[in-house]
């Protein structure tokens, strides 16, 4: 998979209309009618000043909650079609999260804690430890492997995080503020990992508040209210400097 | 379109780990709301392990007293006075097919005291009993100290104390003398407690010639005791009481004292009753202890759960770790206390000299009943951990 899509095969996700509502009295909206397509392979910034719904449309891509009203397909799976068990099947097979506080498991080593990555697609037990190793590897940190989270920086942290979300081998990665909680020198290696893997071909939504780091990126989307307030592109983003 | 992916499931093994992770995380505090179910279980076991150890041992002492003792004594008449046995009584039970062995105790006249100064209404309820030689051996009854009355001690002033006869008179070693029927007794020996004729405690026991000679016995039985044929044992008792007095077969009594034996030991165990209700009560707190450890351990790890849901975990499956390590901790906690309860049964046994054992049903039902009660505790925490949105889960962390 190469991120130069031939044109016509089916966007990763496609939005159209999509609203978001909590209920409540009155129920707040959210999200007002967001339309977006996201193809293979795409590496996308999203945002927004505090409060506008980057992570409740986030969520909505991932597939861990649903729309009130509109249309959300992945990989053309209309997911109002798919019942809740389908959609845990969905995340645990093509979708990866990345979030800002890690969520690492205190209790488990590094391995164990990438190797949860692939506990719900019922991958057996050896197979998820290898492959857990390897993509601790991938991220550099392979002299980490029985550390427990206690004992790892920030940094180091985040990028278990994303051995974990990269150990399925995901269609999407959805990172929500990766780098929020990181010094400069530990985001731009959490950058540079998530540009590497996108260059293997996962497609990739990434919330951030930094701009310099959006401003990097091939395609920008910006939320304002629940709105989508501007989705512009950078013409050659490969090898672009940060 | 890529097809959608199948559900999985996870594997028996990977869900055991997963429901290792509180209480590896969580050590003092799941032990410590394991400790509840422990006290619970221990209570249980300890209790019906005594009462069956108890058991056990009373049964073996009947073993070796044998159960086929049966007793044949005057009953009341119709007058409501008791009515002797006819003389031939002893005889004629002796010919009943299936007894072994005969002996009897034959009532005198006589008092016993510790010397002749004690005014004659002070008896102290002790009883002079004319004693036939077979006696001791019928009732396998043992001389604790002395020796028991043998063909030549039987026609003179000899008798032989019952341990409490004793105690009472302030006897304490053979050769001493009691003060009996009007006149000085040796006294040759001290009788051993016997369960199934616990009458002969309370008893100064004389040669039958010498009671019949000087105590005036007039030679009809008091008791009459027989040994049956184990298997036979109903069969005797039915026929016994018409066989020792044909005239008035209704002021016969005739018991079993095994079966006396039996019943007076279960009624002991009246307060059993008691302490399985307190079991229960603890067994009870036990599980409100697990409820609210899994209530709050589903709300420290609300980002587990929302993380584990964005991973693919679907609700049952959350739902089914938080139970499982609910009845983890149910089950270690039956297991501390089948341990702790075994302990304790083994520890007293040992002490009384019983032989320990617990009911097998028990050693059963002890971890079966704290993982049914850790289950019932889990439920709720882990219904919420399952219903909790994703989204809020994952924010409110
Ligand atoms: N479960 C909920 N019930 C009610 N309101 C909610 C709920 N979840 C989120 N909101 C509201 O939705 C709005 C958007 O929240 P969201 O987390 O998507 O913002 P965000 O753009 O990610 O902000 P930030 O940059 O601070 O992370 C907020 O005003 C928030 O209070
Ligand atoms: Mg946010």
């Amino acid at each position: 998979m190469t991120h130069h899509q031939p044109k016509g095969t089916t966007p990763v996700l496609q939005l159209t209309g999509v609203t978001k509502e909590y209920t409540g009295s009155p129920p707040l909206r959210i999200l007002h009618g967001i339309d977006l397509t996201v193809d293979h392979g795409e590496l996308l910034a999203v945002v927004g000043p505090s409060g506008s719904g980057k992570s409740t449309l986030l969520a909505l891509l991932g597939s861990l909650d649903r729309p009130t009203t509109g249309r959300l397909c992945f990989e053309g799976h209309d997911l109002a079609a798919l019942t809740d068990p389908q959609l845990a099947a969905l995340r645990a097979h093509r979708i990866g999260f990345v979030f800002q506080q890690f969520f690492l498991l205190p209790g488990l080593t590094t391995v164990e804690n990438v190797a949860t990555g692939l506990l719900y697609s019922g991958a057996p037990a050896t197979l998820r430890r290898t492959a857990a190793v390897e993509a601790l590897h991938e991220v550099g940190l392979g002299h980490r492997l029985h550390h427990h989270p206690d004992q790892l920086s920030g940094g180091e942290m985040q990028r278990v995080a994303i051995a974990r979300a990269l150990v399925g081998n995901p269609a999407l990665l959805l990172a929500d503020e990766p780098t929020g909680a990181l010094d400069s020198a530990s985001g731009a290696t959490v950058v540079d990992l998530l540009r590497t893997l996108n260059a293997k071909g996962t497609t990739i939504v990434v919330i951030t508040h930094d701009r310099d780091l959006a401003a990097s990126f091939p395609r920008r989307i910006g939320i304002h209210d629940g709105r989508i307030d501007f989705d512009e592109r950078t013409p050659h983003p490969a090898g672009a400097p940060r | 379109m890529t097809p959608a992916p199948r559900r999985t499931r996870l594997r028996p093994t990977d869900l055991l780990r997963l429901g290792m992770i509180g209480p590896r995380t969580r050590r003092m505090r799941s032990a410590l709301s394991a400790l509840g179910i422990s006290l619970g279980i221990a209570a249980v076991i300890a209790v019906t392990g005594i009462s069956s150890s108890n058991q056990a041992h009373l049964l073996e002492r009947l073993d070796r007293l044998g159960s086929n003792l049966i007793t044949v004594a005057p009953g009341n008449g119709a007058d409501q006075k008791p009515a002797p046995l006819p003389p031939t009584a002893e005889k004629m039970l002796a010919d009943i097919a299936p007894v072994q062995q005969v002996t009897a105790t034959g009532a005198t006249k006589a008092q016993v005291y510790r010397n002749d100064l004690v005014p004659t209404q002070q008896t102290g309820s002790l009883t002079v009993l004319a004693a036939r030689p077979n006696l001791l051996d019928v009732l396998h009854a043992t001389v604790r100290s002395g020796r028991w009355l043998d063909t030549a001690s039987e026609n003179l002033p000899v008798t032989v104390l019952g341990d409490r006869a004793a105690q009472r008179l302030g006897v304490t070693a053979p050769g001493e003398r009691v003060w009996l029927g009007g006149q000085w007794f040796v006294v040759s020996g001290i009788l051993a407690p016997n369960e199934l004729a616990p009458e002969l405690g309370t008893a100064a026991l004389v040669g039958w010639p010498e009671a019949t000679a000087h105590l005036g016995a007039d030679g009809t039985a008091a008791t009459v005791y027989l040994r049956s044929h184990p298997e036979r044992v109903p069969d005797v008792q039915a026929v016994a009481a018409a066989t020792a007095n044909p005239a008035g077969p209704s002021t016969v009594a005739v018991s079993r004292p095994s079966d006396l034996y039996t019943a007076r030991s279960e009624a002991k165990n009246a307060l059993t009753g008691l302490v399985l209700a307190l079991a229960a009560v603890a067994l009870l707190v036990g599980g409100v202890g697990i409820a609210n450890t899994m209530v709050v351990s589903v709300m420290e790890r609300r980002g587990e759960i929302g993380l584990r849901r964005a991973l693919g975990a679907r609700g049952g499956q959350i739902a089914a770790q938080f139970l499982l390590e609910a009845v983890l901790m149910g089950l270690t906690g039956g297991i501390g206390g089948l341990a702790l309860g075994a302990l304790t049964v083994y520890g007293y046994a040992l002490a009384q000299g019983w032989p320990a054992t617990i009911p097998l049903a028990t050693t059963a039902a002890a971890p079966l009943v704290s993982v049914l009660v850790a289950a019932a505790a889990g439920i709720y925490p882990a219904l919420r951990a399952a219903k909790a949105s994703p989204t809020d889960a994952l924010r409110s962390a």
